[in-house]
């Protein structure tokens, strides 16, 4: 069992939970993730380790389906029935020189600690953050404390810049600047309009792919993407890849496996999400200063 | 052996084989012949003493026949299931030579079920302690039966699983109609019982390397059973297809996330209701996807192999299930490309036909492509079993271990020794996929010597 220790709400459908793990945590390097199941009936789901303390780590869950939603309902001293980890490789983290870090919607999350660590090693880092609207853009100052310059970008222009991350990444080609190395991730679409944005330069640029997932040990395969027309397995050759020669048609199609089901499942969790929240040993705090609302 | 009726069982995940009640168990004992030199014994790779647990079985005294089995398989109610009896006790019982040979794999369930269902099994006494601590990595029968062995010596075991549950294939792979994930439990904790402790969620070689267990944490000997867990495809066009699986993927979401329970449990798995279905292979892993298959409602279930039907490696009693259920055998044939359509979705299996020629390295007649006999499957989802490799992740992070191509491990044969002190490696990484038994008698191998090693401290 893994206690929640803190709940914090970073923006529209965005929450961070800091969970008790002290094995990860002492382990845990930037770009690595882990896979949790929230109780015994539930599915396993990978989320990335936005950042560690002595005992605790740190994740950022964005609000999409059925698990992600049950995982941003619960609240501090709820538990996870199970955390493994740390899996995949590390960022590969070295001196490049400038860095440019992009981040799209949640992807800001995924991507801060490598910009930290590439701050840390002495690169100088430039991190674009990005979402459809205001109430999208996570972590702003956690991200502004790690660069030595952020460029914000909405589509709507409700904050930073009007426009895509894409659009500022081409501003900064066009003027010449010098950049070693690229890292994006987010949205598919925004990754891939990256490496396109990237390729007729050759800046080499590295994406987090976000394939299903289910061991998470290279075990099972599902995880498989294509990169360089060769098969890889995300969870132990990645999740990091270059992002010249992934092939996100296939990581898209697949995604799309189980929309059916995975609908289905949300369907029924909006309708009543109480028996997963109470599996989950979530204590519906209404119902403890109310003992009357409970059996209603 | 009393079965599920085919036409009912391959619509549920209930247990096919029903077990033997008192009366048949005692009409089957007697016709054994109680061998001087019995040769079941020599054909079963532990050595379980047959004779007399079936002598015993004779007398009504079946719990004491359970503990005569246990003596040298732990985990009795598991290989009276999926033994592959027929090249093992009873291939050698000598009255197969002119009769059936002697049941006795479902003898060995029947004492064993009863000995569970009745709460009396006698769990031997642990030595005193000796302080010292032995860390375990991978929670299948390799590692399963060393923990057994070791916690009676007075050791202190842990055992480490990636997966959220304790088992290995016993769990993830073997489906619950042929091993009720319940008997599994109750073995393990018979475990627990004697003071073996289990840690779910920890990845040797990422959570934790083996060298930081010796280090850091405190342990004496290190015994690495993680099994041949790594899917191998085909590398043919079209395997990133939507509905291709890994026979591992399929299994681990149907066995160990319960999806054939959707929506009651989250885990998804392809809809199969009404739909084309296929497995590519001809061993257990292929018998067990296809018949899942089936009771997910395939409307046709078909198992493309290469060889023929003589060479298919898995037990004769699958085969003979899977036939009775509606399983369709496409022998002599094997998929060249997989084709989709525009959204990604699996359409079809091209296939190619196949004769035998002459012998490989393997004694199997090596098949061989058949020019010009191409022809389209209709296919919704296919399942790949055709073989797995070495995990790597213990390996790759322990580099003064010696390893083979295939990322097995080099282990002595006789001690189970790897090439770095302390460490010994069991079971599927050390062999290659093979069988229960015989990774459970690697296991016991295995903690035979770590056992000496930590007694003499001579490596
Ligand atoms: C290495 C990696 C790191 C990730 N890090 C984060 C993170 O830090 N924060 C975050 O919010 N999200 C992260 N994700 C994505 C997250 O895992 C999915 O959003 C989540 O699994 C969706 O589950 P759901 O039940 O809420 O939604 P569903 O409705 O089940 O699925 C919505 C979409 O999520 C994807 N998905 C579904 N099941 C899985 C699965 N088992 N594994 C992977 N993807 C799946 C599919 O594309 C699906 O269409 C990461 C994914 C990967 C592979
Ligand atoms: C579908 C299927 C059906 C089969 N049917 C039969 C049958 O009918 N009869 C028969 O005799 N045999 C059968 N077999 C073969 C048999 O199950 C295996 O030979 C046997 O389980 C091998 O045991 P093991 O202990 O070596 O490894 P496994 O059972 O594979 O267990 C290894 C365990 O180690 C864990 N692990 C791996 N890496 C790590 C790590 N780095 N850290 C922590 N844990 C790790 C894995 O998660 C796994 O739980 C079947 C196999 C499959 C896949
Ligand atoms: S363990 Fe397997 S091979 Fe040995 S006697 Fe029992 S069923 Fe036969
Ligand atoms: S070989 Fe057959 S008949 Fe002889 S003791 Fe063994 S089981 Fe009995
Ligand atoms: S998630 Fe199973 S192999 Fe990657």
């Amino acid at each position: 069992m893994y206690p929640i220790v803190e709940r914090r709400e970073l923006g529209k459908h965005v929450v961070l939970l800091r969970i008790r793990a002290p094995r990860i945590a002492r382990k845990q390097k930037a770009g690595q993730f882990v896979i949790v199941r929230v109780h015994d009936h539930g599915e396993r789901i990978p989320l990335t380790i936005a950042g560690s303390d002595a005992d605790t780590i740190t994740l950022v869950i964005q609000a999409i389906g059925k698990t992600t939603k049950l995982l941003c309902a619960l609240s501090t001293g709820d538990t996870i029935l199970d955390v493994v980890g740390p899996l995949g490789k590390p960022s590969e983290v070295h001196r490049y020189g400038t860095v440019v870090v992009i981040g799209g919607g949640v992807g800001t999350a995924i991507a801060y600690p490598t910009a930290r660590a590439m701050k840390e090693a002495g690169n100088e880092v430039i991190s674009i953050i990005g979402g459809r609207s205001r109430e999208l853009v996570i972590l702003e100052d956690e991200v502004r404390a790690v660069s030595n310059e952020l460029i914000v970008t909405t589509d709507d222009g409700s904050h930073g810049r009007r426009g895509l991350v894409t659009n500022a990444l081409q501003e900064m080609i066009d003027a010449g600047r010098k950049i070693d190395l690229v890292l994006a991730i987010g949205p598919i679409p925004m990754m891939k309009a990256v490496a396109e944005t990237t390729r007729p330069h050759g800046i080499k640029t590295v994406v987090s792919l976000n394939p299903i997932m289910v061991d998470g040990t290279g075990m099972c395969g599902g995880c498989r993407v294509l990169v360089n027309g060769k098969s890889q397995f995300a969870c132990v050759d990645g999740p990091e890849f270059d992002a010249h020669q992934v092939d996100f048609g296939v990581l898209v199609q697949r995604n799309a496996m189980y929309h059916h089901t995975e609908k289905e499942a949300l369907r029924a969790f909006d309708h009543d999400p109480v028996p997963d929240l109470a599996r989950a040993g979530h204590v519906c705090r209404l119902t403890e200063q109310y003992p009357e609302a409970g059996s209603r | 052996m009393p079965e599920q009726p085919a036409h009912e069982r391959n619509q549920n995940f209930l247990e096919v084989n029903l077990g033997l009640g008192t009366e048949i168990a005692k009409q089957e004992a007697l016709r054994c012949l109680e061998c001087a030199s019995p040769a079941c014994v020599e054909g079963c790779p532990v050595g379980v003493q047959v004779k007399e647990f079936v002598s015993l079985i004779l007398q009504n005294r079946y719990a004491e026949a359970a503990a005569k089995i246990r003596e040298d398989n732990v985990l009795p109610a598991v290989t009276g299931r999926v033994c592959p009896q027929e090249d093992q006790c009873e291939g050698a019982c000598v009255m197969g030579k002119k009769f059936s040979p002697l049941a006795i794999g479902y003898l060995e369930r029947f004492v064993a079920d009863y000995e569970q269902q009745t709460g009396t099994v006698n769990l031997p006494q642990n030595a005193s302690p000796t302080g010292k601590r032995v860390a375990i990595v991978g929670s299948g029968p390799a590692g399963l039966s060393a923990a057994g062995d070791l916690v009676q010596k007075g050791h202190a075991v842990t055992v480490f699983e990636a997966l959220h549950e304790i088992g290995g294939v016993l769990i993830y792979g073997i489906p619950e109609f042929r091993l009720p994930k319940d008997i599994v439990r109750r073995e393990v904790d018979n475990l627990r019982k004697m003071g073996v402790e289990f840690q779910t969620n920890v990845v040797i070689g990422q959570t934790v390397t083996v060298d930081e267990l010796f280090h850091e944490e405190g342990y004496h000997a290190v015994l690495v059973a993680t099994g041949a867990g790594l899917p191998q495809f085909l590398n043919i066009p079209g395997e990133h297809l939507c509905g291709v699986y890994s026979a591992n993927e399929f299994l681990t979401r149907v066995n160990l996330m319960k999806a054939y329970k959707f929506p009651e449990y989250d885990e998804p798995v392809y809809d199969c209701r009404g739909k084309n279905v296929a497995v590519v292979g001809g061993g257990n892993t292929a018998m067990d996807s296809i018949r899942s298959a089936l009771r997910l409602g395939a409307a046709n279930a078909f198992l493309v192999y290469r060889r023929s039907e003589a060479e298919m490696p898995a037990r004769k009693e699958e085969i003979k299930h899977a036939k009775e259920e509606g399983v369709q055998f496409l022998t002599l044939t094997n998929p060249v490309a997989f084709n989709g359509d525009e959204k990604g979705w699996l359409k079809s299996a091209r296939c190619r036909k196949m004769e035998l020629g002459p012998a490989d390295e393997s004694g199997r007649r090596r098949p061989v492509p058949i020019a010009g006999s191409d022809y389209d499957l209709p296919l919704d989802m296919v399942i790949i079993a055709v073989g797995t490799s070495g995990n790597p992740l213990v390996q790759s992070t322990t580099p003064d271990l010696k390893t083979r191509p295939g990322s097995y491990i080099e282990a002595d044969p006789a001690t189970l020794k790897t090439s770095k002190r302390g460490v010994f490696a069991a079971g599927d990484i050390v062999t290659g996929g093979a069988t229960v038994i015989l990774a459970m008698g690697a296991g016991r191998k295995a903690a035979k010597a770590i056992n000496e090693y930590l007694t003499t401290g001579v490596w």
